[in-house]
């Protein structure tokens, strides 16, 4: 586009037409926004179990009483996630390596590896919490871990890394095979050729499908509370029994969706941007 | 003494015999052009000599040193081999410069300014000295071959393979890497090229070579090939 360029009368009308099209279908938006969120407010509160459901799942006072532990329930939920989720992608993508070694020398390796993904990807976390969480304290071995959080954070690690570890081996896999004969014809080794040109584009490849089960990991951490320790779903549970409302069930419910929501929306503009890159390739 | 000899070549895949007994002797800064028609067998030859394919029979010798013996390391011999491929050449997650340097830097151990350094006097050279910061997808189809070219060169292998550089570009492409190609001729460089641009194989080749179903039919100097071939499938393959 030149400095000397000016817009032709064609193209002034055609970007007039276009910003009217786009306040056309703001307003659009925004009307029928309006019309669904105040029909649903209208039904659900004309509806005859309304008020005694208002007072038990969104009575404020309960809220406000309940929050404060809640809340510092979630602080652990946070922080058993933080912790769960780098180690969950550092071994997610080994298990991914190790099942594609070919070199017979680590034929067992690979068994190993195959065998790990196929059985702890199908144990429910529920269920592996229960397994972790009382069997490991149960063996009395010297050095195993007692506390409950580390139990839970190593039974969410186990299964989620399995998934990972997939995830992780289906963007290897989506690498053209020509990658890899480009690579080794340049000289370079099986391990170089996965560091610097295989696994470098499959994560690019995988980062939405692995935010999701982040998300996913993000919401799982809240069974740690089968274990014991006073997470945001265990808080609220306490207070529940105390009160007999659930309020501070949705209060917690709230938290989860609070920290989910960005990772949504952060998967949206990674793949939207990975999109354009692609159209402008 | 010669650079690379290719003694009775065999690869079949399961029972289809794609090379059969393929015999062949290139000499320093020779040109040799393989063509033949499409599935005739030009890139398995050519991956072959690569080690990117095992041979099933015979043996390949660079600089009398035998490359398909099963004890040598293929990676070692491929940092003496170049070669370009019909596409997918470039690594999309990496800028021109680093695509180029990778390999110097990982393989054979060159610091990273000097290796940046001699990338940009190539690029310089064949004129891209404007793209070393461009990702691959940014180039057009003629830049990104002659970038795939300049990376095959920048480890100064013996012997540089080309399989049908320019048959994945639209003809106004086609010069701008024929014209590296023929640049790198005069520099000395030794090359094998498998092509389906017969009159830039006749002007560019010192030796043509006639590949039917796995064999080589016939070989020599491009005038003798192209105006009195002998073997009449060569005929045939050439004249229609
Ligand atoms: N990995 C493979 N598995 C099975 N068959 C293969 C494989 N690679 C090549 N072939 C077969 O080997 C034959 C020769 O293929 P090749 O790619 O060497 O032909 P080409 O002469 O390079 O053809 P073109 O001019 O079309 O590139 C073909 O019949 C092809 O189907
Ligand atoms: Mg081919």
């Amino acid at each position: 586009m030149s400095a000397d360029w000016v817009k032709s009368d064609r193209q002034l009308a055609r970007e007039a037409l276009l910003r009217a099209r786009g306040r056309r279908s703001l307003s659009a938006a925004t009307i029928s926004t309006i019309v669904v969120v105040v029909v649903v407010v209208v039904l659900v509160a004309a509806s005859p179990g309304w008020p005694r459901v208002q007072d038990t799942f969104f009575n404020w006072d309960a809220l406000v009483t309940a929050l404060p532990d809640v809340l510092r329930g979630f602080l652990l939920n946070v922080m058993i996630f933080m912790i769960a989720e780098p180690i969950v992608l550092v071994l997610g993508l080994g298990v991914a390596l190790v099942r594609g070694l070919r070199a017979p020398v680590f034929f067992p390796l690979r068994v190993l590896a195959v065998l790990y993904t196929d059985i702890f990807r199908g144990i429910p976390v529920i269920l592996l919490v229960y397994l972790v969480g009382f069997g490991i304290p149960a063996l009395q071995l010297q050095g195993t871990p007692g506390d409950p959080v580390t139990l839970g954070i190593i039974a969410l690690v186990l299964s989620y890394t399995s998934f990972v570890a997939e995830v992780f081996r289906s963007g290897i896999n989506s690498i053209h095979p020509s990658q890899l004969a480009a690579a080794r014809s340049l000289g370079l080794t099986h391990a170089q050729t996965m560091r610097h040109i295989v696994v470098p584009q499959a994560i690019r490849r995988v980062v939405p499908p692995l935010l999701n089960d982040f998300a996913s990991l993000q919401k799982d951490s809240a069974l740690v509370a089968l274990l014991g320790p006073l997470e945001a779903l265990r808080q609220a549970q306490i207070h529940v029994a105390k009160t007999f409302n659930y309020t501070p069930y949705v209060g917690a419910a709230l938290l989860f969706v609070a920290l989910t929501v960005p990772l949504a929306r952060f998967t949206d503009h990674l793949a939207a941007r990975a999109a354009q890159q692609r159209g402008g390739g | 003494m010669a650079l690379l000899t290719i003694d009775g070549v065999w690869k079949r895949y399961r029972h289809h015999n794609v090379l059969r007994g393929v015999d062949l002797t290139v000499d320093p800064h020779e040109v040799v052009c393989l063509i033949g028609a499409s599935g005739s067998g030009k890139s398995t030859l050519l991956r072959c000599v690569n080690l990117l394919e095992t041979v099933d029979d015979g043996a390949i010798y660079l600089d009398d040193q035998e490359i398909t013996d099963v004890r040598v390391n293929p990676d070692q011999i491929r940092q003496r081999i170049g070669i370009v491929f019909q596409a997918y050449n470039l690594f999309p997650h990496m800028t021109v410069l680093d695509n180029i340097t990778l390999a110097p830097r990982k393989v054979h151990g060159v610091p990273r300014p000097q290796a940046e350094a001699q990338a940009r006097d190539l690029l310089a050279r064949f004129g891209l000295a404007d793209k070393s910061g461009t990702y691959p997808d940014r180039l057009s189809g003629g830049q990104q071959q002659r970038v795939a070219i300049i990376r095959a060169l920048a480890t100064h292998p013996r012997l540089l393979l080309l399989d049908e550089v320019t048959s994945a570009l639209d003809p106004t492409l086609v010069n701008e890497v024929l014209g590296i190609i023929r640049e790198l001729k005069q520099s000395g460089m030794t090359m094998i090229l498998a092509t389906h641009e017969m009159s830039f194989a006749r002007d560019i080749a010192d030796t043509i070579c006639f590949l039917d179903q796995g064999t080589l039919l016939e070989h020599g100097p491009p005038a003798q090939i192209f105006d009195a071939p002998q073997n009449p499938r060569t005929r045939e393959f050439l004249y229609g």
